[in-house]
Order: structure tokens, then C-alpha cells, then sequence
């Protein structure tokens, strides 16, 4: 996994493609790390967009795959270490599911790096800055989603 | 850009009016806002037939969110997003002009929903739903943009990217508040006790604070008797008031106290509810000896323990004492120490023989032992708990080069606070372990374990160390003159009141520092005595002192059983094991588990002013839901969709709070949520494979109105 802070500022411009990464994470963890990175000013690419929920255990399967319908080019899903699951095992439920998930995604031919989750935990800002800083170099490195370019 | 908007307000108006109509009838709401509006952002400037009107506003904070986006650029764009009425920016958004902003908008702007731009919503959520139900909207219709700690503060050198950032945060927060409800918290009653778990210094400041504000405590110890860490220790500095001497009156406080019900040799086993309603169960591990309440319930009355110390005598089973960190023995049937509250003896059945002479010593009148004891489960009901739980020494043997259990006269801090002590195995003669002769050289090593980035000792400073180094150092040439400690240290860190006078006392006093990390420490084989190897770096030369005893001022981690004790009540620990507050600066005895407080060392190394200090933070923390006598729950229930529901019942497995049941209802099974079980974690609603589990707040058109706002909202 790189370190925080490890990563270029990307050319922009228009007909320069930019990965769309969405991120759903957990309030009680990986939100909380998430905000604990901003306080540390913990620095990291800004490709991901958050979606907060309160607990992992509330993602259908089905967000995941309507975000790559819509032509997202990563997944992120996040929460607390097993154990530590606000609501006791919301997040054991929740891997499981995104487990299927990732088999699915193999079967049908997309990426199963595209999707991801990680466990990220209230007090750990640090790690948040890197995995976010690795999702995006990840999903850089496999370029646009294949259903937006099924769509074109 | 107001002024344009305002003509379309009377269409809308009207349109709103429509709405409200059907509002009463909840499930004609739901299946309204899910369909038609899902796709709304997908079909940008379209009219939407429930017409949403979003008023966005854009905090600077300052510089903190200004300095590192375009907040012009971001407030044009929000202006173009799909159901936003109204944008507005302000400097400090949660200030009061800043609420005012946004109240006056609601009101003259007709909202709908408000969406805020700013800081994270678990700083200020709460701030701007308050200032949201001010303007007349139900609070619950606010939904907040995060554009400081997950954008400006972390793409502090990409203006670019944190502005394109910022406007998808803004269009995925409107997309949400355009279907947001309007939701009502839910008020229950608090139960009129807490909990305290753990009887150290901090939990029995904590217990008797609230049996002081008349609240039923229950005190929870899981060793044989309370006083914990400070109980153990000789003097503290830097007033050096006998440590016993101050603790013992608070201890028989606590044991005298009508409100505290004291349970020793106690552990909580499990926790059910949520704050107000807390269901914990406590496991009295089998003690093998009555008290005399309990002796009374057996019917033997005027029987049980009364501490004469008879079965001590007869015993025949010798063990270490813990509490003398092993360096007295103890009987099978013991008590730590002849102060210790309760006043009743324990049997370590671990290594009771069971020979029963313990039995006959005791006499037929008392008849406090019971050989067959087991362990009791018992439930309480509490509205908050504390947890107290403190912490252990760190194994410092793990540090081999000092050598502590290869060589015998390095010891730990503990292990010389026990040796100094009047009460402790010597009667406070401090000798050297490997011949009980009197040390003519201490040698201290600070930071033992702590401040160490190898990765095998602790990152943190354990924060008292310096000071009771100091304090032994004073003890030292106190008590036994013509020795000298030697102290390696690499900082003082004084940082309390009167502690930097009390070190230059100690400089004063004679005692010898050396600014050096210790590298190694040998040891003679011959005379056991030992060779401090360190870099004295105020004098840029390398140090081999010989000294007769070391002592290692160990660092300190959370005691053994707090990760356990922690998963129970749900309450999160920072990556050193230490409890998480729920804010460091500005709640730093409250959890992110409502109704659960932290109080003294378990949240973090402390000195006992300041444990002494949490501890009342923190009782007060926990007495105010039970004051108020109600508390608010969030309203984020799941509901069941009866008509999309098929009866399976995968949900009802799912949940982790029994709330989910299968019930009868016209002829059909469905399911059904007790709302008061309920925590809204929606791991039912992620699940339901008919989508018929509606979660307040996060329903799934909501969630999917976020993920296709961003996705195929905005600039293609």
C-alpha cells in the first residue's frame, strides 16, 4: 500500500479522463478515520466520493453494481474491523455480501480490483490517507470503467 | 440569482401545498418520493413532479475551507444543480448570523430541504438541524455537504480538485435532501441508575459522584477488593501524600456509600439496550466465601466473612501475591492486603486444594466458606455506564537489552513502589533482589518502553513516569542517605502544577541525570551488580555506570480485559488499544456509544489529578440523561414495506438486536419492527431481497439518488 501523500496532482483538462471512484463507508469507523485524516491534514488524491451510511451492513449488493452501472470506475466500501462493528456484526453481513459481489464481478468479466473493501477504524487517519491514496492508483492503473466504454 | 427563482415560487407553492395533503399517509409518501424522483438528477433541469426546493449553503470556515477551493465557482455550480432553490455562502456557517442565514432563507425562500457545505456532520450535524427546526423544517430534512475534513483540509495543493470535489459533494447532498422525510425522534425514558466498571481511583470517584447526585451505582471490580493502581502505590508526587493514606477514606466511602451497590471479583458479561435502557448482565465469578448479606440470605445469620483472617493461617496452599506484583506470598485463601475494602477474603479456586481446613478454622457460627460456590450471573438495568478500566505495565521484558527477569536486580517502577512501601513485602526497606543488600547506586531508566518507535515497545509517552521517577528518586535520598540516584532520561516532562518546582527540588536534592537514552545494561556476574551502557548526550560521550539496582520506569498499556469490556458496551479503541472519546478536545469522557462515558487512564495515560478529574467529568457526563429522566433516540428505524414484503424471514436472522419478528397481518406473513430494539445499523434493509425494508433516513431511493447524482449527475 503507498504511503499518504505519495501521489502527483493529475493533468486536467477536457478529454483527459478522470476515474470516478464512489465510497461508501460507515459512520462509527471509517467516516470517523476519514474526518481524523482531514484533522491530521493528511493528504490524499481527491477521486473519491463519499457516501455515508451508518453502517455497512445497510450496503445492498445492488448499490455496488447500479454505481458500476452508472459507470463508476471504482468501488470503495469501508468500515470497522471485525469486532468492532458499531452494531456488534453489521460488517461480518456486509463482507460477506461484498464477497459475492467480487465473485460476480469476475464472472461477468469486470474487474474485480475495482471494487474493494477495507476496514478502516476511527482512529486511523494515517491508514485512511493511504488507502485511498492506493484505491486510486489502483483504479488509474486499470483505466475507464468498461461499461462506460460499452456505452460510448 | 434569488430574484430569478422567485417567480416559480407560486407554481410551486401550490404544488408543495398538494404534497403536504398526502404527506399524513406515510407509505403513499414512500412509494412517491422513490419512484419519480430517483431519476431526477439524471435529467438535469427537468421538473420534478414532487417539486424539492434545496437551499445550499457554503461555509468558508474561515480560510479553512476558502483557502484551499474556489468557493464562487462551487456556489455557481450548486446554483445549476436540479431542486436547488437557493444558494448562499457565509464565512462560519454555524456562528449565529450563519444559522440566521440559513433560518431566514427557509422562511422567505419556502425550502424544502436544506443542504450545508461545511465541516463534517459529526461535528455539526446537530448545530444544523437545530438551526433547520428553527426556520420551521423539520430537522431531519438537512443534509450535509463534508467539504472540510474530506476535502479542503486533505487537497490542500489541488484548488482544482478539491472545487470539482466539492461540487459532486454538494449535487449528492441535494440529491438526498430532495427525498429526505420528515422523521421524529423517538423519547424514552432513562433508568435511574449507572454503572461503573472498574473500582480504581477513577471509578470510585465516578460511583461516588453519582450516588452523591442520588443515583443507584453499581461498581463493578473484577479483582477481589477495590483501589486499583493507586492502591499499590507508596507516595504521590509532588506533594507526597501517602498514597494509602488518601485513597483509604475514599474506599471505605464507596463500601459504606447507601447508593453504590459494590460488586468485587465481578465481571460484566454482557450488555443489551441502548442508553437509558441498558440490560447488563454480571458475572460474580464463585468467590468461595460469603459476606455476611449473603450469609443472611443462607439463613445463617449473624454468620459470613468478617475478615478475622483465620483460614489464612491454616491454608496450606502458598502462591504469589499480585498485588505485591509476586514478591510476598499469598495463601490459596487470601486478601490483598490487610486494608482492603471489602473486607472479605477470596479463594483462588485455581489453586485450592480443597482440602477444607480452611472450613473447620472458620467455625460452625461464621460458616462463610463454600468450597462449592459457582459462579452467579446477575441482570441490572442501568440508563449509563462509565468505563473505568485503567491499565496494566507494559511486559518490559520484551525490551531484552535491560535485561528485566534475566537479571535480578532490574526491576520495574511498580515493583520499587511495592519495595518502598511501609505495608510492602520488605516494610519499606528498599533492598536489591539477588542479595537483600541495601543499593548504594539506583540507576532509573525513563521512557522504558514508552516513546519507542522499534516496534516493540509503546509510540505514546506514558505521561507520569518522569514523575514518579522523581518522587523516587526524592524517596531514595530520603529514606537511605548516601545513595544517589542516577536518572536516564530523555526529556522531564513536567508538565503539571508545582511539577517543574518539584524537579528542581530533585535536582537540588542531589539526584543525577543523564540525558541518554539507555542502549544496553549488563550485568557482573560476580557482585550482580549492573552496567548502565548510555550516550550522554548534554556531555557527547558514551556512560558505563555501574550500578547496584536498576529500575525501569515501564510503560503503561490498557489492562488486560478492556478489549473485551469495550466490545461489549461497543466502544472503539485508538490503535494503541487505548478508548476512543468521541471528540479528544471538546468530549473527551464521552464515547461515539451514546449513555457510555470513559473516566481515568482506560482512555489514556494519566496522572491521578487528572484521573481524579475524568472520573467527574465523566459523572457528570453520565448523570445528565439520568436527571432528565428522558433521552431523544435517533429516528433511523427500519419500517417494513407490508405490501412488497414476502414473509421469508432472512431479515429477522439478520438483525443483531432481535427487533425484526414475522407477524400475521391480513392474511399474510410480514415482518414487523419493535422500534425501541431497533438501532437503525440497517443491516435488514441491505439485505431484503424484495426491497421491502424502508431505513429512515438512508432508504435505498435515497442512497441510489446519491450514487446516481453522482454518477450521472453534473458535467458529462
Amino acid at each position: 500500500m503507498s504511503a499518504p501523500g505519495n501521489f502527483e496532482i493529475p493533468k486536467r483538462g477536457p478529454g483527459i479522463w478522470q476515474p470516478k471512484i464512489i465510497g461508501i463507508l460507515c459512520n462509527w469507523c471509517s467516516y470517523a478515520g476519514a474526518d481524523l485524516a482531514g484533522g491530521g491534514r493528511i493528504q490524499y488524491p481527491p477521486d473519491v466520493r463519499i457516501i455515508r451510511v451508518m453502517c455497512t451492513g445497510r450496503i445492498d449488493a445492488l448499490f455496488v453494481l447500479k454505481a458500476f452501472a452508472d459507470g463508476a470506475d471504482g468501488v470503495l466500501v469501508s468500515g470497522c474491523h471485525f469486532g468492532d462493528c458499531h452494531y456488534l456484526e453489521g460488517n461480518f453481513k456486509s463482507a460477506k455480501r461484498m464477497f459475492m459481489v467480487k465473485r460476480l464481478m469476475k464472472s461477468i468479466g469486470l474487474d474485480d480490483r475495482r471494487f474493494r473493501m477495507t476496514f478502516v477504524s476511527a482512529s486511523e487517519g494515517a491508514k485512511w490517507g493511504a488507502v485511498i491514496t492506493d484505491v486510486v492508483k489502483t483504479i488509474n492503473e486499470l483505466g475507464p470503467s468498461p461499461i462506460t466504454e460499452f456505452k460510448k | 440569482m434569488a430574484e430569478k427563482k422567485k417567480t416559480t415560487t407560486k407554481k410551486t407553492e401550490t404544488k408543495k401545498q398538494d404534497a403536504k395533503k398526502e404527506a399524513p399517509v406515510k407509505q403513499e409518501v414512500k412509494k412517491q418520493a422513490a419512484k419519480p424522483q430517483a431519476a431526477a438528477p439524471v435529467a438535469a433541469g427537468s421538473t420534478t413532479k414532487q417539486e424539492a426546493r434545496i437551499g445550499v449553503f457554503i461555509c468558508h470556515c474561515g480560510t479553512n475551507i476558502a483557502g484551499s477551493m474556489d468557493i464562487p465557482t462551487v456556489q455557481e455550480y450548486a446554483k445549476t444543480i436540479p431542486n436547488v432553490a437557493y444558494v448562499d455562502n457565509y464565512k462560519y456557517m454555524c456562528s449565529m448570523p450563519g444559522q440566521g442565514v440559513i433560518n431566514k432563507a427557509i422562511k422567505e425562500q419556502k425550502l424544502t430541504g436544506v443542504v450545508v457545505a461545511a465541516c463534517s456532520p459529526r461535528l455539526h450535524e446537530p448545530t444544523f438541524r437545530t438551526a433547520t427546526k428553527e426556520g420551521g423544517l423539520n430537522p431531519f430534512r438537512f443534509e450535509m455537504a463534508n467539504i472540510r475534513e474530506q476535502n479542503s483540509w486533505v487537497h490542500m495543493h489541488d484548488q482544482e480538485g478539491a472545487t470539482e470535489k466539492a461540487k459532486d459533494a454538494i449535487r449528492i447532498a441535494v440529491a438526498k435532501a430532495s427525498l429526505l422525510q420528515d422523521l421524529f425522534p423517538k423519547s424514552v425514558p432513562v433508568e435511574k441508575a449507572a454503572m461503573v466498571v472498574g473500582a480504581g481511583v477513577a471509578g470510585m470517584q465516578a460511583a461516588l459522584d453519582l450516588a452523591s447526585a442520588g443515583i443507584k451505582t453499581y461498581l463493578i471490580e473484577s479483582d477481589t477488593s477495590i483501589g486499583g493502581r493507586m492502591s499499590q502505590l507508596d507516595k504521590t508526587f509532588p506533594t507526597l501524600d501517602c498514597s494509602q493514606c488518601i485513597l483509604t477514606p475514599k474506599m471505605v466511602d464507596v463500601g459504606r456509600a447507601q447508593n453504590i451497590e459494590l460488586m468485587t471479583w465481578s465481571e460484566v458479561d454482557s450488555v443489551e439496550g441502548y442508553i437509558g435502557n441498558f440490560d447488563v448482565t454480571i458475572r460474580k465469578k464463585a468467590r468461595g466465601v460469603l459476606t455476611p448479606t449473603e450469609a443472611e440470605a443462607r439463613g445463617i445469620v449473624g454468620g459470613g466473612c468478617n475478615g478475622c483472617g483465620d483460614c489464612d493461617v491454616v491454608c496450606p496452599v502458598v502462591k504469589p501475591n499480585n498485588f505485591e506484583v509476586g514478591m510476598k506470598p499469598r495463601k490459596a485463601i487470601y486478601i490483598n492486603h490487610p486494608q482492603v475494602v471489602p473486607l472479605i477474603f477470596t479463594i483462588d479456586f485455581n489453586s485450592c486444594i480443597k482440602c477444607g481446613l480452611c472450613v473447620t478454622a472458620c467455625g460452625p457460627e461464621k460458616r462463610a466458606i463454600d468450597l462449592e460456590s459457582k459462579d452467579e450471573f446477575v441482570k441490572v438495568k442501568v440508563g449509563t455506564a462509565i468505563l473505568a478500566t485503567g491499565f496494566d505495565i507494559f511486559p518490559i521484558e520484551k525490551k531484552e537489552e535491560w535485561g528485566y527477569k534475566r537479571f535480578e536486580n532490574v526491576i520495574t517502577s511498580l515493583e520499587f513502589e511495592r519495595l518502598i512501601c511501609a505495608s510492602g513485602p520488605t516494610g519499606g526497606h528498599l533492598v536489591r533482589p539477588s542479595d537483600g543488600q541495601t543499593p548504594k547506586r539506583v540507576g532509573f531508566v525513563l521512557c522504558a518502553g514508552s516513546r519507542d518507535n522499534t516496534g516493540t515497545g509503546k509510540p505514546y509517552c506514558s505521561r507520569f513516569c518522569c514523575m514518579y521517577s522523581l518522587k523516587h528518586a526524592h524517596q531514595i535520598i530520603e529514606k537511605i542517605p548516601g545513595t544517589i540516584p542516577y536518572i536516564f532520561y530523555m526529556d522531564i516532562r513536567s508538565f503539571g502544577k508545582m511539577y517543574e518546582e518539584f524537579y528542581y527540588r530533585i535536582q537540588d536534592e542531589g539526584a543525577k541525570f543523564i540525558r541518554g537514552r539507555v542502549a544496553n545494561i549488563l550485568e557482573d556476574k560476580s557482585t550482580k551488580n549492573l552496567h548502565v551502557m548510555a550516550d550522554d548526550t548534554l556531555l557527547d560521550r558514551p556512560v558505563d555506570m555501574e550500578v547496584d539496582l536498576v529500575v525501569l520506569a515501564a510503560a503503561v498499556q490498557p489492562s488486560a480485559d478492556t478489549n473485551r469490556t469495550r466490545k461489549l458496551f461497543g466502544v472503539s479503541c485508538s490503535m494503541d488499544g487505548w478508548l476512543l472519546e468521541a471528540h479528544p478536545k471538546l468530549n473527551p469522557c464521552g464515547t461515539t456509544t451514546a449513555g457510555v462515558f470513559l473516566a481515568g487512564v482506560c482512555q489514556g495515560p494519566k496522572d491521578i489529578p487528572d484521573t481524579v478529574a475524568s472520573a467527574e467529568g465523566a459523572a457528570s457526563a453520565a448523570s445528565i440523561p439520568i436527571h432528565k429522566g428522558e433521552v431523544e433516540l435517533e429516528p433511523y428505524f427500519a419500517t417494513c414495506i407490508e405490501e412488497k414484503c414476502a414473509g421469508c424471514g432472512m431479515c429477522v436472522n439478520l438483525c443483531p438486536y432481535s427487533a425484526l419478528a414475522l407477524v400475521e397481518k391480513d392474511g399474510r406473513t410480514v415482518m414487523e419492527v419493535t422500534e425501541a430494539k431497533c438501532k437503525g445499523c440497517g443491516t435488514c434493509g441491505g439485505f431484503c431481497p424484495g426491497g421491502a425494508i424502508w431505513m429512515n433516513h438512508f432508504a435505498t431511493p435515497q442512497i441510489v439518488a446519491q450514487i446516481d447524482a453522482f454518477l450521472l449527475g453534473g458535467e458529462q
